[in-house]
C-alpha cells in the first residue's frame, strides 16, 4: 500500500490531497480522508454511474474495482484508495463500444430500472477474470453480493453466461 | 444522521511499528480501522464514537499465512477472500474456510479481515464458532511486546475483550490437529449470501480409534473419544458448550445420545429475541444441529465428514 500521511501537522483535522487513478486517468482530490470513496466518485469526480443503494455493504449497488478487486465503495474511506488503481462503469466501455458484459445485459435483459446494474457488471467483471468460464454456481456466488430489486436475476445470470462464452480466450 | 468527515482523522502510517507506537502514546484515543466493513457501517450511520482512526489494511506485516511447522499462524489482516482460497485451511480447517464463504458477499470477502472479526466481536459473527472449536490462540501485539492468549475466555462479555488499550491482534495461530475428526458447521441464516446468522454452529467429533461402527441393528455405535462443540448468535459472546461435551464425551453415539445432546443444549445458551429471529426459533434449531451433528458422528464416512 501506497504510504499516505495527511497533510500538516498531526492534530490537525483537515482536507488532505490524495492521487489515484481512475479508469487509466490519474487524479488528484481534496477531500477529507474519512470521505466515502462512492462520494468522491459521485460528488469531486463526477462520476455518477457508481451508485449508493443501502449505503451499509448489503446491496452492492457501489461496486467499484480497486486493483481488480471487487469492492463496496460506500465502506472505503477515501485514504484507503489512495495510490490504488479504479475501475467504475464509466471505464469499460472504449469510446461508443461497449464492452462485453455490457452488451450481454442489454441484449438478454439484464437491466431493468438500472440501479443495481453497475453494481452488477462490475461483479460480473470480477467474476470473469477470476473464473474466465464460471458455472451457474459460480455466477450466483459472484453476484450473491449485488441485490436486484426488479426480480432480473435469471436474465443477469444469462448475461454473465452470455458474455463469459463471448469473451476471447486471451 | 449521517457523519460529517471533517469530524473525523484518519491516518495510514504504512507500518505496524508505527501504528503500535501510536497506541502506545495515546491508549484508547486511536481506533485501528481495517477493511471498514463493521466500522464504516457505523461512522455512515452516525454511531462511531471513535474521532480518531488509524489505517492497519493492507500492512504487509499482517496479511500473510505462515506455514510453521506445528500451526499455521494467520495475519489478523488477512481478508476472507485469502481464507477462503487458502488451500491449508481449506484442508485442515474447513469450518474456518465456509466461514469465509459464507460472510457478506464478495465484496466484503475482499476487505472483511478475520482480526477484524474477532475484535468487531459480533455474537452473530460466522468465524468465531469455527476459532473456539480448533482453539485458536492469538497473539497480541504492543510496544511492551508479544503476548499469546487463548482466544476461549478472549471475549469477556458482549462486545468486552481481554485486549489492552494499546494493543492490537497481529495473529490467530492453529495447530492443524483434527485430522480423522468430523468437521460439522453450519450456518442458519435468511439466505445464504449477506445474511448475519439466526444460529451457527462449528463442531469436531472423533469416535474411539478413529473408527465409526456402522450400523447393527438399527443402532449406532462407537464412543465418543473428543469432542468439541461452539456456537453463535444464541449468547452475547461465542460460546463453546462445554458442559454438554462433558456429557457425551466416552458415551457411545446413539440416537437417544442424540436426543440427550439436544436437549442439553438449550440450559447452555441464553438467545435473544431481535430482527432476526426469536429465542424459541433459535434454541430449537440449535437443538437441531447439535442432534445432528451426534448422528453424523455415528454414520461412517469419510473422516473429514461434510461441512455445508
Amino acid at each position: 500500500m501506497t504510504t499516505v500521511m495527511t497533510t500538516g501537522s498531526s492534530e490537525h483535522r483537515g482536507k488532505c490531497e490524495l492521487s489515484l487513478t481512475v479508469n487509466g486517468e490519474a487524479k488528484t482530490v481534496r477531500v477529507y480522508p474519512m470521505e466515502r470513496l462512492l462520494d468522491v466518485l459521485r460528488h469531486e469526480l463526477k462520476l455518477t454511474g457508481t451508485k449508493e443503494g443501502c449505503g451499509e455493504g448489503e446491496c452492492g449497488s457501489c461496486s467499484v474495482l480497486i486493483n481488480g478487486e471487487l469492492v463496496n465503495s460506500c465502506l472505503i474511506p477515501i485514504l484507503q484508495a489512495a495510490g490504488s488503481n479504479l475501475t467504475t462503469i464509466e471505464g469499460l466501455a472504449e469510446g461508443p463500444q461497449l464492452s462485453a458484459v455490457q452488451k450481454a445485459f442489454l441484449e438478454c435483459g439484464g437491466a431493468q430500472c438500472g440501479i443495481c446494474t453497475p453494481g452488477m457488471i462490475l461483479a460480473s467483471c470480477h467474476l470473469l477474470d477470476k473464473k474466465p468460464e464460471p458455472t451457474l454456481d459460480d455466477i450466483r456466488d459472484g453476484l450473491s453480493g449485488n441485490l436486484c430489486r426488479c426480480t432480473g436475476y435469471i436474465q443477469i445470470f444469462d448475461a454473465v453466461a452470455e458474455a463469459a462464452r463471448r469473451r476471447d480466450p486471451a | 444522521m449521517r457523519s460529517n468527515p471533517a469530524d473525523y482523522k484518519l491516518i495510514a502510517p504504512g507500518k505496524l511499528d508505527a501504528v503500535v507506537t501510536l497506541l502506545a502514546q495515546e491508549p484508547g484515543q486511536w481506533l485501528p480501522i481495517a477493511g471498514g466493513t463493521d466500522l464504516i457501517v457505523q461512522y455512515a450511520a452516525g454511531k462511531l464514537s471513535a474521532r480518531k482512526l488509524v489505517s492497519i489494511w493492507n500492512l504487509a506485516e499482517l496479511r500473510a499465512i505462515e506455514i510453521l511447522p506445528d500451526e499455521i499462524r494467520i495475519g489478523a489482516g488477512c481478508t476472507y477472500t485469502r481464507l477462503r482460497e487458502h488451500q491449508v485451511i481449506a484442508r485442515e480447517f474447513p469450518m474456518l474456510a465456509s466461514a469465509a464463504r459464507w460472510t457478506g458477499g464478495i465484496a466484503n470477502q475482499n476487505r472483511g479481515t478475520l482480526g477484524g472479526n474477532i475484535v468487531n466481536a459480533s455474537p452473530a459473527a460466522d468465524s468465531l464458532p469455527a476459532l473456539l472449536a480448533y482453539e485458536a490462540e492469538l497473539i497480541l501485539l504492543s510496544v511492551r511486546g508479544e503476548r499469546r492468549v487463548p482466544y476461549l475466555g478472549f471475549h469477556t462479555g458482549y462486545k468486552q475483550m481481554n485486549l489492552a488499550p494499546d494493543e492490537l491482534i497481529r495473529a490467530i495461530c492453529l495447530r492443524p490437529a483434527f485430522s480423522g475428526y468430523l468437521h460439522y458447521a453450519r450456518k442458519v441464516g435468511a439466505r445464504n449470501a449477506q445474511a448475519i446468522s439466526k444460529v451457527c454452529i462449528a463442531a469436531l467429533g472423533r469416535l474411539r480409534d478413529g473408527q465409526r461402527t456402522s450400523e447393527v441393528g438399527g443402532q449406532m455405535g462407537g464412543a465418543i473419544e473428543d469432542v468439541r462443540i461452539a456456537v453463535g448468535s444464541v449468547a452475547p459472546v461465542p460460546l463453546r458448550l462445554t458442559e454438554l461435551e462433558q456429557m457425551v464425551r466416552g458415551k457411545s453415539v446413539d440416537s437417544e445420545l442424540a436426543q440427550q445432546a439436544r436437549k442439553a443444549s438449550a440450559s447452555a445458551i441464553q438467545p435473544i429475541d431481535d430482527i432476526r429471529s426469536t429465542a424459541r426459533y433459535r434454541s430449537a434449531v440449535l437443538g437441531n444441529l447439535v442432534a445432528e451433528f451426534i448422528e453424523q458422528l455415528g454414520i461412517p464416512g469419510s473422516p473429514s465428514g461434510k461441512t455445508a
